[in-house]
């Protein structure tokens, strides 16, 4: 089927009428380990479930065309597909990566990649000037999450991509807060894309999977050597359920957006909340940039109350919301970055980051947003 | 987190139980168990998969929470369900149907409750005259659709709850069309309701069930003595991935419903249609009724083309939609009632209902409805 489509129907029919021999509109889950090979040197181009399956594969086809890249490559974690991005990388290289980044990137660059040689440097990079600044002659690759995670502040992509185009450096981008219903990273030149796709993309809390997508086709031949030769893929049966919630990824989007807004807005008048950390209000920092390169503000507020014992009571007296790792869910989730998803970052850098212990972070669901602001009002009460 | 004061939209999102108990986990674990330990000979509150099962539990108490019934029950098959509440039925008795039905429920109430004794009889239940008339000293219950399928006629609720009241009948009705969100049939009166879970509830296109729900807690004690003495339960992992399609219905349903509307208004002005049945546009016959009883038109049209030969042009033109029966999935799906859904049926039946082979039914999905009007334009010529 060649229609020119928009990107709704696009997700909708992925995997739709592929399997040709039963018409089935739900692509089949291919659980096999391994294929017959129709004779020696022959193959029916599958071999083995971790070079390549059928269900996975439709999946990586249509993140490709969702992100507007060449090649993607769905792996069984977003730390995978983060972990096989950074084993591009070669002893003595150095890399460059936003310092409000999730704190399991940190761990793994930390604790695991600095032992083979691999150097990173945390920088703010909602400033162009201090990206370069850090680039040294063995500057391989800027990896950038914007908005940030947990405070939302915004890299400028555009400036970002001219910087690494010039500069010759690898251009990553973390787009799982936003996703590419809301931001295009190829658009403003970056060469690689990645995913938790546990998050927005699963959308549903129950699976856990990460994505890496490339611009280019070559690129994506490299990284497929390295998801082939270590292995960490994702499984068959999570390929089907990841498929199955990008159908809804639109809908869902647009929800998370506007509940979103209604409750950042609500949480900036609410006396006991001393600051709110959300693109879509005009009074954070990033909020024109992020007019001009995203098409929405996300799902995905911070906000700070005065003391560490009214964040830990907030997170007591939740009803509706739970208090819980992950985002991205069609359930409200709130968690207190400082102990949970940023417990690995040092104290010292959290705290001058701002990572303290009054920050909530809250993933917005998609359930009626007056019941979310109840549960928020009686828990800040 | 079970709370009958949400909101529908938070409902959905969180139907009975949301969070596993024992781990706080944001999915119910998939009970892939057939049988459960008995701690010192003794049966806890599961016993055998049959009787009870974690995963069934929450789409069951789901199904009670948005239908308002005190107890709901998940089969294999949406016959399964209509099966199963329909037994509740004895032989001696006589049993009084919409005359326009779905074909595999005519297959049943013709084909399988003969053989056990219960008489049915097909009426016009658009006209409660005719279906007082119809009933008789042995009458038990009424099977009802409305909107029918696929003719789309309204059947008054509160008039056929009078009638039943009068007469001491049990009234049933197929909700499928409508679903929770757009009709309440146990607070019109209505004694049980049954849905295919198929269809929009579980909204993919990829699982098959049926639920059943009552207010009435006598009612309730016997369907479950049913649902356990046939055994037609939905297996565990369809429960889990029905309980996810249901999280996402009313952003699907809203967004499938304004496609409907606009489909149905381009439809009914193109030259080769000769008539457009959805409660959505001003002329339809029925809906004022219609508007009386639900809070909105749904997603599903029919519609009539002039001739024969532009049937198989449609559907041999058409790409985008799924050509098929069923209805109810994020993907358009384009049914010939004649052949598909009502294939059942005997010719001169349908003739006599009024379903002609130049009927189509159409279930609009989420794609953009550019896609699919060009997709349609183009294929009926």
């Amino acid at each position: 089927m060649k229609l020119q489509t928009t990107q709704e129907t696009e997700l909708v029919q992925i995997g739709v009428g592929r399997d040709e021999a039963t018409g089935a509109i739900s692509v089949p889950i291919y659980p096999s380990a391994t294929y017959r090979h129709p004779a020696p040197g022959e193959s029916t181009g599958y071999d083995y479930t971790r070079s390549g399956n059928p269900t996975r594969q439709t999946l990586e086809e249509g993140l490709a065309h969702l992100e507007g890249g060449s090649r993607a490559l769905a792996f069984a974690s977003g730390m995978a597909a983060l972990t096989t991005f950074f084993l591009h990388f070669s002893s003595g290289d150095h890399i460059i990566v936003s310092e409000d980044l999730y704190g399991g990137t940190y761990r793994v660059l930390d604790q695991i990649f600095a032992d083979f040689g691999l150097r990173a440097s945390y920088v703010d990079t909602t400033s162009s000037v201090h990206v370069a600044k850090a680039i040294g002659p063995n500057t391989r690759a800027l990896l950038v999450e914007t908005p940030g995670n947990p405070l939302l502040g915004v890299a400028d992509l555009d400036q970002l991509g001219q910087l690494c185009r010039s500069r010759n450096l690898l251009f990553a981008v973390d787009n799982t807060f936003m996703t590419p219903i809301l931001q295009r990273p190829f658009e403003f030149g970056a060469d690689v894309v990645l995913h938790s796709g546990t998050k927005y993309l699963g959308g549903h809390s129950d699976l856990c999977s990460g994505v890496l997508v490339t611009r280019e086709q070559q690129l994506g031949e490299r990284f497929y050597f390295l998801q082939n030769s270590t292995g960490a893929v994702l499984p068959p049966q999570d390929s089907w359920l990841l498929i199955r919630s990008l159908k809804t990824l639109p809908l869902r989007m647009e929800r998370h957006c506007q509940n979103a807004a209604r409750i950042a807005a609500w949480l900036e008048s609410h006396p006991a909340v001393v600051q709110v950390y959300y693109p879509g209000l005009p009074s954070h920092p990033g909020h024109q940039l992020t007019r001009r390169q995203c098409k929405g503000f996300g799902g995905m507020i911070s906000f700070r109350v005065a003391t560490p014992a009214h964040a830990r009571q907030v997170l007591e007296r939740l009803r509706l919301i739970s208090f819980a790792e992950s985002l991205g869910g069609v359930e409200s989730l709130m968690t207190l970055p400082a102990v949970q998803t940023h417990g690995d970052i040092p104290r010292q850098d959290r705290e001058r980051l701002g990572i303290c212990e009054s920050l909530l972070r809250l993933s917005v669901g998609i359930e009626t947003v007056d019941d979310i602001i109840a549960d928020l009002d009686q828990a800040l009460s | 987190m079970s709370d009958r004061n949400y909101r529908p939209a938070t409902l959905l999102v969180h139907q009975g139980r949301d969070r596993d108990p024992a781990t706080g986990a944001s999915a119910i674990p998939i009970y892939q168990a057939s049988t459960y330990h008995h701690q010192g000979g003794e049966p806890g509150e599961y016993d055998y998969a049959r009787c009870g099962n974690p995963s069934r539990d929450q789409v069951e108490e789901a199904i009670a929470l948005l239908e308002g019934g005190v107890r709901g029950f998940a089969f294999a098959s949406g016959m399964a369900a209509t099966g199963s509440a329909l037994s509740l039925l004895q032989s001696g008795d006589h049993l009084l149907a919409s005359h326009d039905l779905y074909g595999g429920s005519w297959r049943y109430l013709t084909g399988v409750l003969p053989q056990q004794g219960i008489t049915v009889d097909f009426v016009d239940t658009t006209d409660p005259d005719k279906v007082a008339a119809a009933i008789t000293p042995r009458t038990r219950a009424l099977f009802l659709e409305t909107p029918s399928n696929p003719l789309f006629q309204i059947t008054d609720l509160r008039a056929m709850v009078a009638i039943a009241k009068q007469h001491q009948l049990l009234t049933l009705l197929d909700n499928t069309f409508m679903t929770p969100l757009l009709q309440h049939p146990l607070a019109l009166g209505i004694d049980v309701a049954i849905h295919s879970g198929t269809k929009f509830l579980g909204g993919h296109s990829d699982l098959l069930a049926g639920l059943v729900t009552t207010a009435d807690p006598d009612l309730a004690k016997r369907i479950k003595y049913f649902q356990n003495a046939f055994g037609a339960v939905l297996a565990p992992f369809d429960c889990f991935l029905l309980a996810r399609g249901i999280k996402t219905l009313k952003l699907r349903l809203a967004a499938a419903e304004q496609n409907a509307g606009e489909l149905a208004q381009r439809l009914s002005e193109h030259p080769a249609v000769a008539q457009v049945l959805y409660p959505g546009l001003a002329g339809f016959p029925g809906r004022e009724q219609h508007f009386a009883q639900a809070e909105g038109p749904g997603a599903i049209i029919s519609f009539e083309l002039k001739e024969n030969e532009q049937v198989k042009a449609l559907l041999n033109g058409a790409r985008l939609p799924i050509v098929a029966p069923s209805l109810g999935g994020v993907e358009t799906i384009l049914t010939h009632c004649w052949s598909m859904s009502h294939a059942a049926v005997p010719a001169a039946e349908k003739r006599a209902i009024g379903i002609r082979p130049t009927l189509l039914r159409i279930s609009v999905g989420i794609e953009d409805i550019e896609d699919i009007w060009e997709d349609l334009s183009r294929a009926l010529g």
